[in-house]
């Protein structure tokens, strides 16, 4: 009778004495989602108990806009994914446009893709390593990274006329030939770049207050992260060798020496070590591209899908009437279907395009390596303290336009 | 009663002077933070407003004035108007103890370059300095905003914790010295440099200049305005001269702080070799003045040096820092100095 009591006592006293738990929006409009991202936590103290992710601030059904646009407008809807790093998203657009008309474009062309998508994967990875620092509290590193970034966007204003919206090549080659110092502009462009890496890992990588604060937070084992659909960095980071210019070369990648950096436990550590040490290794192939850049024409020899010159079409029948067909008509690929991945900077982007025949692309779809990412957000949230989030969210790099489409 | 009114116009025109000087240089202090800024990334820092950007602090605080009083609708409006003033009084009351210079003749009489010299001059700065926190956790729960509170609570835990480390630092410090006075603390260091205590408390020369980082909410303990975590913190809500309040309070408690540190382990206003001489004139006076700023601006230096260089503690790290590592080496550090005064007979002995 009396342990009844007492039973029912402490179940009682447990029930209400059970913790109130503080709900807060982490997002979508926060300093450091860095985009429209949504997290609503549930906190115990400073203890992320229960945490619910929420998309779709920045939907802007790309992939329905682009079965209106031409093969060559959809390169400029691709420039809006990831804004970091456009340039990989125009030429992984190309490279499907060209898979699916079954064109091989020069090598010129291709070597010139491969330093622009190195290119950008520098300075994607310039970005958010020092953004992981910014995150951490350490601005300082972020601005030597900054400067760097900002001097690669003078070559692509030069080439593309655009910094972030850069519509870089077109279906079948370049958009025009290259500038007549790219070579020295490029090789000038990497000569402070290991220098600058240097400095950061002094200033930021061998400090204990960033180990502690990156060391073991938010790990992910390579069994969870292959589950969830990782690729790029943040897999690799996990220790799975998967890198699409190895594995499934693409654009002449299999011509170049380059190592696949990996990581071993997949927290926030090994995933900024990961994109620390891919810089190194991009400014190797970049100087190998540069230094065996071949010559030759600037586009593939295809005349009933890339533009004729503007000098020709004045002077020239037959570029005339290319000029009329390709304007009017469009690009008219065969019937059927085409996936082309490739290894952007912040993981597998891939094109899926399915075309009737048409000039417009009957279907479309883009995987975006942040949308399988972002999946995760909330194992990788729960159990961590506020701070942690926040470098987690920093060190998955979720790009909000890349994400949402 | 003509005594009375020397002494007035005396402590007056002393606090006038220390007043005027102190707001001056806390003022440029927000302008050098960014000047410093600059030069460690590589950037000009602010220099639109005249030369070398001297005017900007008069931009920044006429920009303060205009901007638009903005209270948050169900904030509790009384304590969201008392809290910034509370901090910036807590961080001004910490001025009055500290000596800013020697005594000196003017006209006869001594004039003392120090507020007042009262015999309890640390416990003074103890009660007064945890006084801040009320503040900052006031400001942050009338707010009533999520990130505020979260910033006011980060806030009182982190001053606490890092109280006592303080405090046990400056135990060691009195058992050596033999006095809670400022002014005899800086007289024994006086002489030969060695005479610092710096080099007599190495350790708990560190305890108290970590503990002091923590007490200015200055990178890397930022905790309570980290803004990549909390947004703003205890003053996401605040706008106008009401967040100038708090912005130009952090700065003067930095500052004296930094004096602080100058005072009781780098001999505040003493010159190392050089004795007081026997008619300090008004000249003395203004040199121990500015030996006493050249090293509390040097401190300062080290407190910007420290923010834009390091990244911030997780709040946990944080507490483990202040509880598990500080407090027991302060402890350490006390008792190692009582041996030691025990074997000599130091001052604390008598």
């Amino acid at each position: 009778m009396l342990k009844q009591v007492i039973d029912r006592a402490i179940a009682e006293h447990f029930q209400t004495d059970e913790k109130e738990l503080y709900d807060l929006n982490l997002g979508p409009s926060h300093p450091a989602t860095h985009g429209i991202l949504e997290n609503r936590v549930k906190l115990d103290g400073e203890r992320i108990v229960k945490c619910e992710a929420h998309i779709g601030y920045c939907h802007r059904s790309f992939e329905k806009l682009s079965e209106h646009y031409s093969y060559n407008q959809v390169i400029t809807i691709t420039d809006r994914m990831n804004y970091v790093s456009s340039m990989a998203n125009n030429i992984g657009w190309t490279l499907a446009a060209e898979k699916l008309l079954g064109i091989e474009v020069p090598k010129l062309v291709q070597y010139v893709r491969v330093i622009m998508l190195e290119l950008n994967r520098i300075i994607d990875h310039l970005i958010r390593t020092g953004i992981l620092g910014v995150d951490a509290g350490a601005y300082t590193g972020f601005l030597y990274f900054m400067e760097q970034r900002e001097r690669a966007y003078k070559i692509i204003e030069r080439m593309t006329g655009a910094r972030l919206t850069t519509t870089f090549g077109r279906v079948g080659g370049l958009d025009k030939p290259l500038y007549p110092e790219f070579k020295e502009d490029i090789l000038e462009w990497l000569k402070p770049l290991p220098k600058v890496i240097k400095e950061f890992h002094t200033l930021l990588t061998r400090n204990r207050i960033f180990i502690e604060r990156t060391r073991d937070v938010s790990p992910m084992t390579e069994a969870r992260a292959l589950e969830y659909g990782f690729t790029g960095p943040n897999l690799r980071a996990t220790g799975c060798n998967y890198d699409l210019r190895k594995h499934e070369p693409y654009s002449s990648y299999e011509d170049f020496d380059f190592k696949v950096i990996l990581g071993t436990t997949g927290d926030v550590y090994d995933r900024y070590m990961v994109c620390m040490d891919e810089m190194v290794e991009s400014i190797k192939i970049i100087e190998q591209a540069v230094n065996n850049l071949p010559d030759g024409p600037y586009h593939a020899d295809v005349p009933e899908i890339f533009l004729p010159e503007k000098k020709d079409v004045y002077s020239n029948m037959e570029a005339m009437i290319y000029h009329f067909k390709i304007i009017m008509h469009g690009i008219n690929p065969p019937v059927g279907e085409v996936y082309q991945a490739v290894e952007s900077p912040n993981g597998e982007l891939g094109f899926y395009a399915v075309s009737d025949g048409g000039p417009n692309p009957y279907r479309l779809h883009f995987r975006s390596p942040c949308l399988y990412y972002y999946q995760a957000i909330e194992e990788m949230l729960e159990g961590g303290l506020i701070a942690d989030a926040i470098m987690t969210m920093s060190s998955i790099n979720v790009i909000a336009g890349e994400l949402e489409r | 009663m003509n005594e009375i009114g020397a002494f007035i116009i005396e402590k007056s025109a002393v606090g006038v002077f220390v007043f005027i000087v102190l707001l001056t240089i806390v003022a440029y202090a927000t302008l050098g933070e960014r000047k410093i800024a600059g030069f460690f990334q590589d950037r000009h820092g602010p220099n639109r407003a005249g030369p070398w950007g001297l005017l900007q602090v008069v931009a920044d605080g006429v920009k303060f004035f205009m901007k638009e009083e903005f209270n948050p609708d169900r904030a509790n409006k009384v304590l969201f108007i008392i809290a910034p003033t509370f901090t910036f009084m807590a961080a001004g009351f910490l001025m009055a103890v500290i000596p800013f210079g020697d005594r000196m003749i003017i006209g006869g009489r001594e004039v003392l370059l120090q507020l007042a010299d009262i015999n309890i001059g640390i416990l003074y700065i103890l009660a007064i300095g945890s006084l801040g926190v009320y503040g900052i956790i006031t400001g942050g729960w009338a707010s009533n905003n999520k990130y505020s509170l979260m910033g006011g609570l980060r806030s009182s835990s982190q001053m606490i914790s890092y109280e006592i480390a303080m405090g046990l630092a400056i135990v060691a410090l009195i058992l050596d010295h033999g006095s809670f006075s400022l002014r005899d603390i800086v007289l024994n260091q006086t002489g030969p440099i060695w005479n610092w205590s710096v080099f007599t408390h190495p350790i708990g020369f560190l305890i108290f200049l970590v503990a002091t980082f923590a007490e200015a909410s200055r990178v890397p303990f930022d905790l309570p305005e980290a803004e990549n975590e909390i947004v703003a913190g205890y003053h996401t809500e605040y706008s106008a001269m009401k967040f100038g309040l708090f912005m130009f309070g952090e700065y003067v408690h930095m500052t004296l702080a930094s004096g602080l540190i100058a005072t009781l382990y780098f001999g505040g206003w003493s010159i190392p070799f050089v004795a007081t001489p026997a008619e300090p004139g008004i000249f003395w006076g203004l040199l121990t003045f500015g030996v006493f700023w050249a090293k509390t601006l040097f401190f300062m230096f080290v407190f910007m040096w420290v923010r834009w260089t390091l990244p911030r503690f997780r709040y946990d790290q944080l507490m483990n820092l202040g509880w598990k590592r500080l407090i027991p080496l302060g402890l350490l550090n006390i008792f190692v100095m009582a041996l030691i005064l025990l074997w000599t007979g130091g001052a604390g002995m008598d």
